[in-house]
């Protein structure tokens, strides 16, 4: 096992506990915004980190620019997702 | 030693029980449709285990994807929200007795099969390298069997057909907000580059005309959603020429496959690479404009059923 | 390298769990939030089998995923219509 090897596996693992403390957040906040609030952080911190654990390993630029947009894109949905989902939640609550 | 993906596979089939449990156990009609979308990704994700990329990406992009957006889209338009009753017992038990009696039959059908005949990879490999491409999928879909294709091309302008001809509430979708721009302006170019590049993958690697189609198709629903693009303002003939030219051109092709070389969807020697990329290009632009109008719904003006 | 199998198998579970928002609700806000969240598990679930399992393929699996993510997100907040579905 190289050091290349545990950075990538130890930032995928780091990535998980973002996924963890997601779920957790979803199951135990009290109403809907502060689950939103929970589920954006693990989206873009926990997706993040294991993208960059993947590019890592897989240690190959276009892999990694791929990824790179994965990222992105789940970047920008969940954070202006989160947005029109909180709109719609606060239209209902009006 | 034993497989370290095994307690990942056991947990991927419990979970889809599971899911698949939940959305037929619902009542609410959204909580079925959310819960047939999630059973669609733990699907892709079981055809990535059992190493069908091709089939994982299909389903993620129309099985999870475009089907849970035109399920939406369709509940929205119903004036009251449907609220299933339990069924009569003697219907549950007749569904539970065939239900399984078809698990029975597959079983036996799994538990039968001789061993060397899985798959035809062997007949296509074989053949490949006359199909004009390296993706022995592709070559399948779009040379060795092709009138699969065309037949499911069929389907498709045929539900679109019938969907215009009943005509159906026009979407109208709500007000987004100033935010959706900037959302718009990353994901539409992004589907645009990414349809392109899995028609462009489907040639050697997993890809290919319908994947690529769902994905176009995203962006252009994100456009109406946003009220960027209003198809009903814009001339109805030219879409519907758009949605028709796939199955036209697939038709076209295969009675000029005949002439050529006289036999049905069958390419000329040395130019099957060039038609089999025409025509999935041409079917990306016409399912993905399908997919995009059938979502909207009706497409001419005052066409309120 | 031997964690990722079991890496990929908690991201699962944590995803499965998170079914139990989408049951619950109370809101279709907290069903389709669920709902995002078990998406972006899959992603990265996808990203570890793939670098797992050295297929590369994979990656476009997860690259489809994330593009439609998005649009069921837009497709749900602009055409959901009430708050309250038991």
């Amino acid at each position: 096992m190289s050091v290349q090897d545990i950075m990538g596996v130890g930032i995928m693992v780091l990535g998980t506990v973002f996924f963890l403390a997601g779920t957790v957040g979803i199951l135990r906040f009290p109403d809907a915004f502060s689950r939103l609030h929970a589920v954006t952080k693990a989206d873009n911190l926990g997706l993040a980190l294991i993208a960059l654990g993947t590019s890592i390993l897989a240690a190959d630029g276009f892999t990694a620019a791929k990824l790179f947009l994965i990222w992105i894109l789940i970047a920008v949905s969940g954070a202006i997702g989160g947005h029109l989902i909180a709109r719609h939640a606060l239209r209902d609550k009006s | 030693m034993t497989d370290p993906w095994i307690a990942f596979d056991l947990t991927l089939a419990g979970g889809m029980l599971v899911v698949a449990w939940l959305a037929l156990a619902s009542r609410a009609a959204f909580q079925m449709i959310v819960m047939f979308m999630m059973f669609g990704i733990l699907a892709s994700l079981s055809w990535v285990r059992l190493n069908a990329p091709d089939v994982a990406l299909a389903e993620a992009a129309v099985g999870a994807g475009i089907t849970g957006a035109l399920l939406l889209r369709t509940l929205s338009s119903l004036r009251h929200a449907p609220k299933e009753r339990a069924p009569h017992w003697p219907i549950a038990m007749v569904a539970g007795v065939l239900s399984l009696i078809i698990v029975g039959a597959l079983g036996a059908a799994l538990l039968m099969a001789p061993e060397a005949s899985l798959g035809y990879d062997r007949a296509v490999a074989i053949r490949l390298d006359q199909s004009g491409v390296t993706n022995p999928v592709t070559a399948v879909l779009l040379n060795f069997r092709s009138y699969d294709t065309l037949l499911e091309i069929a389907v498709l302008s045929a539900a679109l057909a019938i969907m215009l001809m009943l005509g159906s509430k026009p979407l109208s979708p709500r007000p987004l907000g100033p935010l959706f721009l900037p959302f718009a302006k990353v994901i539409v170019p992004s589907s645009v580059i990414i349809a392109g590049y899995l028609l462009w993958l489907g040639a050697s690697q997993p890809g290919g005309a319908f994947q690529a189609a769902a994905v176009l198709a995203a962006g252009g629903i994100v456009l109406i959603l946003g009220q960027h693009y209003d198809p009903r303002a814009r001339d109805g003939a030219l879409i519907r020429l758009v949605c028709g030219i796939g199955l036209a051109g697939f038709v076209l092709v295969a009675i000029g496959g005949q002439i050529l070389t006289s036999e049905m969807l069958r390419y000329p020697e040395g130019l099957e690479k060039t038609w089999i990329v025409m025509i999935e290009a041409t079917l990306t632009v016409s399912v993905a404009a399908t997919l995009a109008a059938l979502f909207v719904g009706a497409l001419r003006k005052g066409t309120t059923a | 390298m031997i964690l990722l199998p079991y890496l990929a198998t908690f991201l699962l579970l944590t995803a499965l769990v998170g079914l139990i928002r989408v049951m619950r609700g109370p809101t279709t806000a907290d069903r389709m939030l669920a709902a995002q969240l078990i998406g972006t598990s899959t992603v990265a679930i996808l990203l570890v089998i793939g670098v797992a399992t050295e297929a590369p393929a994979l990656f476009d699996v997860a690259l489809v995923f994330a593009i439609l993510a998005a649009i069921s997100l837009a497709a749900f907040v602009a055409t959901a219509r009430s708050g309250h579905q038991p």
